[in-house]
């Protein structure tokens, strides 16, 4: 099984930001991203889903919803982990300053869903700078129009097919640390002070 | 002159007001809003915690999986927690190890189970007259054999945490009535907020909430009250000052303050002269955000079980400080412990037994209490045999003056902390 197979779900009841968050997730490559913002009927919903990894705002109560769930998964003997070990202290830091928790089911390797998980504080880091959903709705939708500029500006100038473009921008972006948005402006403003 | 008037206040009025402010000890503590983190409320809002040199700073939080990272991370200094939360901290089981103790009880009582509607018809119309836990148990043990028969899905019941008293409430009333609280019917965990439209769509049939969440439920027309945790096990725990074991050793003197800021803050609690004006606090929107009059009616016992109908008179509906309410007696905890084993959550271990023992600190509770101007009837003992007193009785405590009321469990059933090995084999039904 590969990374980007796992069964990851998004829970959110504020759909811009649960929209940011998929789209990280498919961006970095994971298929099988479920976002569930109707809280009344959770625990239903997350039986029938099976995630291997939950993504939930620390704002929101039904974190203690996925309590139980990992306790049920105990006494069936379905190994639970969960990312957060007693080593992990600063991590979880992290995790409750950004917002966000993560908790990984199946007994997965931590190394393996590092990224994810950074990828994703990062994303509502980015989040919370944002002033309210309209700026973010707005932003977005920029950000697309920019990764699509910077791909077509690497497709004419390099030569390349649409899917290395994205895959160069991706990769540059991880390397340094950056939204992909951020590395897409900078080949769009390259591409004009260039004059091409 | 104006100026001049203005420039000797300003000049003078820093010194004399903030000189003491300065010295204030601030205490961070994380809340859940419910009836029950009343003493939190009331130590801060009516100045006990001044008094004791401290400055509380409450933070309501929205998840009890919140409260215990926060208190984890040292967010928190200290927490409203449900009593199982410190015991399975202490015990490293659901989450990881981190010792955490209860030194002072916020509250005893104070919950109760909301059916559906429907679910109270189908109730009744098993022809059960008493309005008894056990008479209940029982009809509710024949509908949901008629349900199993008709080929219907089991009964879904809600409570708020793994680790609440509200679980081993549910389990023990149901178990006690023949039914398998994991295999006929189910049980899940919803947030409180979401109870009442849970029960409204349908997801669930009943659940056990601390108020104000029953009284809401009734008064939206959508639930009946059943029962009270009074009804179930009187003056049993609910909540507790959960505190980590380390920051209560690097802080002993700041939690002692505490606990005598606490100790007043629940006397005045419990003084039912002051039951408008805590209703009135605790409805504000800093703290619980709903009307003071559905608040008021926890306070004073006087219950509503149905819309339109009159209310019902619970004796000890929720206990804040008489009787020794806050005593951390051991034997509650260990009481906790043999639900965790019994219900699988926990192995049962010497290991785990002394763990949840550890974890309730009377000797705390009685150094803070001692050294301080407040004439606190102190136990003589750690622990009691839980379930035995049928009624008021004196006991032995350091004074000659402390009065214990009930104790019992519906069943009659009495718990000896000393053989809760013996206790658990008692039980027919158990994970």
């Amino acid at each position: 099984m590969s990374d980007t197979k796992l069964n990851i779900v998004v829970i959110d009841e504020n759909p811009v930001r649960a929209a940011i968050l998929e789209d990280g997730l498919r961006d970095a490559g994971y298929t099988r991203v479920t976002l569930i913002g109707e809280m009344t009927n959770l625990l239903r919903r997350l039986t029938e889903i099976e995630p291997e990894v939950i993504l939930i705002d620390l704002e929101n109560p039904s974190r203690d919803v996925l309590e139980q769930m990992f306790q049920v998964s105990r006494i069936v003997r379905r190994p639970v982990a969960m990312f957060v070990d007693q080593s992990d202290s600063a991590m979880i830091q992290a995790a409750v300053d950004a917002g966000v928790s993560a908790y990984i089911v199946g007994g997965l390797q931590k190394d393996r869903v590092r990224p994810i998980l950074d990828m994703t504080i990062s994303r509502f880091h980015a989040f919370s700078r944002l002033r309210d959903e309209l700026e973010e709705a707005r932003s977005k939708l920029a950000d697309r129009k920019v990764i699509e500029r910077a791909k077509g500006i690497l497709m004419k100038q390099r030569g390349m097919a649409e899917e290395d473009a994205y895959k160069l921008l991706r990769e540059t972006a991880m390397a340094q640390k950056k939204k992909l948005s951020d590395i897409a402006e900078g080949v769009v403003m390259a591409a004009k002070l260039l004059g091409s | 002159m104006k100026e001049t008037d203005n420039s000797i206040w300003d000049a003078v009025a820093p010194m004399e007001q903030a000189e003491p402010e300065r010295q204030l000890r601030t205490v961070r503590i994380g809340f859940i809003p419910l009836v029950d983190c009343a003493t939190l409320v009331v130590a801060a809002e009516k100045g006990f915690d001044r008094r004791e040199g401290l400055a509380l700073q409450l933070v309501k939080e929205t998840s009890w999986a919140n409260i215990r990272d926060r208190v984890n991370l040292g967010h928190f200094d200290c927490a409203h927690m449900l009593a199982g939360m410190p015991i399975a901290s202490s015990m490293g089981i659901g989450h990881i190890k981190v010792p955490t103790i209860a030194p002072f009880l916020l509250g005893l009582n104070g919950n109760a189970v909301t059916v559906s509607l429907p679910l109270y018809q189908q109730i009744r119309g098993t022809g059960v007259q008493g309005d008894d836990p056990a008479s209940l148990g029982r009809a509710l043990r024949q509908v949901v054999d008629e349900r199993r028969r008709a080929g219907l899905e089991p009964l879904t019941f809600a409570m708020v945490f793994p680790f609440s008293c509200h679980n081993y409430e549910l389990r023990y009333w149901m178990a006690a009535a023949g039914i398998d609280p994991d295999r006929d019917i189910r049980l899940v965990v919803i947030p409180p907020p979401l109870m009442v439209d849970s029960l409204e769509a349908g997801h669930i049939d009943g659940f056990c909430v601390g108020e104000p969440w029953n009284s809401l439920a009734v008064d939206a027309g959508i639930g009946r009250l059943l029962l009270t945790k009074a009804a179930l096990w009187n003056m049993g725990v609910e909540k507790v000052l959960g505190v980590r074991a380390d920051w209560a050793d690097d802080n002993r003197p700041v939690l002692e303050s505490l606990i005598r800021a606490l100790y007043r803050a629940a006397q005045w609690a419990d003084d039912p002269a002051n039951r408008d004006e805590l209703a009135d606090m605790l409805a504000q929107p800093a703290y619980l955000g709903v009307s003071s009059k559905i608040i008021r009616r926890s306070l004073s016992g006087d219950i509503l079980v149905q819309a339109g109908q009159p209310p019902v008179h619970v004796d000890d509906f929720i206990v804040f400080n008489r009787q020794a309410a806050n005593f951390p007696w051991v034997s509650q905890a260990v009481w906790i412990y043999t639900q965790m084993v019994r219900w699988g959550q926990a192995e049962a271990s010497s290991e785990s037994e002394t763990a949840a023992r550890r974890c309730f600190r009377p000797d705390i509770y009685r150094t803070a209490l001692r050294n301080s101007d407040l004439a606190v009837s102190l136990p003589s003992m750690n622990a009691k045999l839980e379930g035995a007193l049928a009624g008021e009785i004196p006991v032995g405590s350091v004074d000659g003056k402390l009065t214990l009321g009930p104790d019992r469990f519906f069943d009659g059933g009495v718990f000896d902390p000393d053989d809760p090995e013996g206790y658990l084999h008692r039980f027919a039904i158990r994970t």
